[in-house]
């Protein structure tokens, strides 16, 4: 392919011609500053902070935008660029609100991050500020407009997700963020994911907080505080303490939580291999009976949502099976109450999750016990449970490795890890269901083509017992109306069997995760980075299939019976409803 | 006061649509649309306004599912242009004339006037739907300043002491 030669602050660059002079900059090693633009998801131009300055243009060109051309000079670094990005910085912190001492981004915040940068030291435009809207409605997102820079990232992610519910508001001066009619989030169509969070550059989105509730029960005599943690936690809870992203801090996750106080540490692992007895077991059962195939995951929230919202139609296709850490959670409160003679109500159990769509999941009504107790009762994000840890005091890096609580649930496998990233829960059902179907302990259980984030609709095709079965995989709601899409339209084989996970890449790039700077996200896929680390548990872990562990096995033989039985089901099952979007009667006129 | 209509027809004593009615003219004019995305949304929540004389939350989401777009993005285009009204209009919209002309001949005096009469402020409807009012800019016919226009019946050359009798002509249609 032929290549373009440009000039860059004296530096000469050869790139390929459908780059622009921000890709082209990045290559020769030079930073421009961006703020809107975030890779794959938000290229608009709109904030002007990459202005650079083009030999011969008519003006200042927006980097981000801007494509390379053959004998292009570009300074990124006169002193009118300087002056300019200055300005634009000025007029954006003029409306902004700068309480960044108490700001949830508070040293991880892009804009904070330029204002240092450019050395602003007096926002010399001073004036009205725009009114704005603080909606905490929903259990899973707060919206601060305060905060809001109208960068766009975030409603670029959420169209990127194909969900669209945030959009640019109103006009000029007035102009907002947020769902149609700007009704809260607890009221949108809203499913939850928390791409809009990750993607915010600035303080504008963020979880609901819940670490006060956790600390409260901890320090309650009376209660019982049991921790499990997600797969994908291990693999991103050491950026936020500066380790590199994609370094696995299993053995530090476990201490951290103990130091924390909690009474009983396990892994939601244990959960993931429940699960897959649990779901392998409704497929077998659906494929031999004739129930309805294809049998798609429920372990995302986010994308659990999506079907209920956006595609009713496909809610018998639902697996009936709880989440991982409702099960778990479930378990906790039932076996494992009754095996330490605790009562259930004083057992409090906190969930540390990827996933904003987790907090909203664990507050359905449909994950009560009959005397109306929750399964979780709350669920932290990566980023709360990293606040909490830097609350306490704790030294994340210097922590020993540990274990979980090896006395009744902490046992997990190899399966169980890999449920973080995308084609692992299929994996996972695979290396179970193979062995189940065919009785015996197959030794090639690796199953390479439903791993990896080339393609957001994945399709292979397994063969078990002499039948051959095809699969599909799906990952951000995107690809989940891609695959959808192609099954009522039949341009889509006869799956049997459907993975969908609510986010790109699966949990491990979660609504719930560290923020990653735009700037770092130029260079590498987040997503296959931190999927290294649930690989990489997985090959070291003594058993690798969830059938195989010996926790759940005992939880089988001694509590629930038969998996699928009757208190299977009362536990550890549940059910799902269509959801309209905008009831009619949302808004008053 | 001179007072005109135009196109010939006053629209006093106009019949209007019934729900029903509308919900099937909005059903033909959005057959057009089918699919088409965004390209096609101003020309489509300009045919459900003239329909439903407002877009309300149900007209929208219609727009959406059939552009295939989402309601958010709707609401968001409504939201920017001041063409796009999210509030009823009244069965008779009092259009005060605010351009330069008709402000210099005491336009304001007058919109003040059919709002403490109507007991509405310019932008809302009455309660019974029967009347709203709307400000808007120069209608062109400056040499009858100052103006109002009652859906397509022009009035000119007013004073506030004549809006009771024209409001009364409307009440009683």
């Amino acid at each position: 392919m032929d290549k373009v030669n440009l000039t860059i602050d004296g530096v000469k660059v050869s790139v390929p011609p459908q780059l622009t002079v921000l890709e082209a900059a990045r290559r020769a090693g030079i930073k421009i500053p961006t703020l809107c633009y975030l890779r794959g998801i938000s290229v608009s131009g709109s904030c002007r902070v990459c202005l650079v300055e083009v030999e011969k243009a008519r003006s200042l060109a927006a980097a981000c935008v801007m494509p390379v051309s053959e004998g292009m000079v570009v300074h990124t670094n006169s002193p009118l660029v300087r002056e300019t990005r200055k300005s634009v910085l000025e007029m954006m912190l003029s409306d902004h609100n700068r309480e960044c001492l108490t700001c949830v981004r508070n040293r991880n915040c892009e804009l904070q991050t330029l204002a240092d940068e450019y050395a602003i030291r007096d926002i010399t435009f001073k004036g009205e500020k725009a009114k704005s809207v603080y909606d905490d409605k929903s259990f899973s997102i707060v919206r601060d407009g305060s905060k809001c820079i109208k960068c766009g990232r975030c409603v670029a992610a959420c169209n990127k997700q194909s969900i669209g519910v945030l959009s640019f508001l109103n006009r000029g001066f007035e102009t907002s963020i947020g769902p149609a009619f700007d009704v809260s989030m607890a009221d949108a169509p809203c499913v939850y994911c928390g791409q809009c969070i990750v993607a915010c550059p600035v303080g504008a989105l963020f979880e609901k907080e819940e670490t006060e509730d956790v600390w409260a029960a901890i320090a309650d005599p009376d209660k019982h505080v049991v921790f499990q943690t997600a797969p994908a936690v291990r693999a991103a809870i050491g950026e936020e303490f500066g380790l590199p992203i994609g370094t696995r801090t299993t053995g530090k996750m476990f201490a951290a939580i103990r130091r924390l106080g909690a009474d009983k540490v396990y892994d939601t692992n244990f959960g993931a291999d429940l699960t897959i007895i649990e779901e392998g077991h409704e497929l077998i059962s659906r494929i031999k009976d004739g129930g309805v195939l294809p049998m798609i995951t429920s372990c995302s929230p986010g994308w659990v949502r999506f079907c209920e919202f956006y595609y009713p139609e496909f809610i018998p296709n639902l697996s009936s099976c709880k989440s991982p850490h409702q099960m778990e959670g479930a378990i906790i409160k039932t076996y494992y109450a009754e095996k330490f003679n605790i009562a259930p109500e004083k057992i409090f159990v906190v969930s540390v999750m990827p996933c904003t769509s987790k907090k909203t999941e664990s507050s359905r009504e449909e994950h009560r016990n009959p005397q109306g107790l929750r399964d979780v009762d709350v669920v932290l994000t990566t980023r709360e449970f990293a606040r909490m840890i830097r609350e306490a005091g704790i030294n994340f890096t210097a922590l020993p490795d540990e274990t979980p609580d090896m006395d009744l649930l902490g046992e997990y496998t190899g399966a169980g890890v890999i449920f973080g990233a995308t084609g692992g829960v299929m994996e996972a059902a695979l290396r179970t269901v193979a062995d189940i179907l065919e009785d015996k302990d197959l030794p090639d259980f690796e199953y390479e083509t439903v791993r990896g984030v080339a393609y957001d609709v994945k399709e292979a095709e397994v063969e078990i017992a002499g039948t051959k079965h095809k699969v599909a995989i799906a990952h951000s709601t995107a690809g989940a109306r891609k695959l959808l899409d192609a099954i009522k339209d039949g341009s889509a084989p006869n799956y049997s069997f459907i993975e969908i996970m609510g986010c790109s890449g699966g949990c491990v790039c979660g609504g719930g995760q560290p923020i990653v700077p735009s700037q770092t996200l130029m260079d590498i896929d987040l997503r296959t980075e931190r999927a290294k680390a649930l690989y990489e548990e997985d090959v070291i872990m003594p058993e690798r299939k969830s059938h195989k562990n010996h926790d759940v096995m005992k939880l089988y033989k001694e509590f629930l019976g038969e998996p699928n039985g009757h208190l299977a089901h009362e536990l550890l099952h549940t059910h799902y409803s269509a959801k309209e979007i905008y009831p009619d009667n949302l808004v008053s006129e | 006061m001179l007072s005109y209509a135009v196109g010939g027809e006053s629209t006093v004593g106009k019949t209007k649509l019934t729900p029903e009615e509308m919900s099937t003219k909005l059903d033909e004019a959005l057959t057009h649309y089918e699919g088409q995305g965004q390209k096609a949304l101003m020309s489509a929540l300009q045919e459900a306004q003239e329909i439903y004389g407002y877009l309300p939350l149900p007209v929208q989401k219609r727009v959406a599912k059939t552009l295939n777009i989402s309601v958010a993005e709707v609401y968001g285009v409504v939201s920017f242009y001041s063409f796009f009204s999210l509030k009823p209009k009244g069965e008779y919209i009092f259009n005060v004339c605010l351009g330069t002309a008709c402000y210099v001949k005491g336009a304001q005096k007058i919109l003040e006037r059919i709002e403490d009469n109507l007991g509405i402020k310019a932008g809302d409807v009455t309660a019974d739907r029967k009347f709203s009012i709307s400000a808007c800019r120069c209608v062109g016919a400056c040499g009858l300043a100052p103006v109002i226009l009652v859906n397509d019946d022009v009035y000119g050359r007013l004073t506030p002491e004549e809006i009771p009798g024209i409001i009364a002509k409307y009440k009683e249609a």
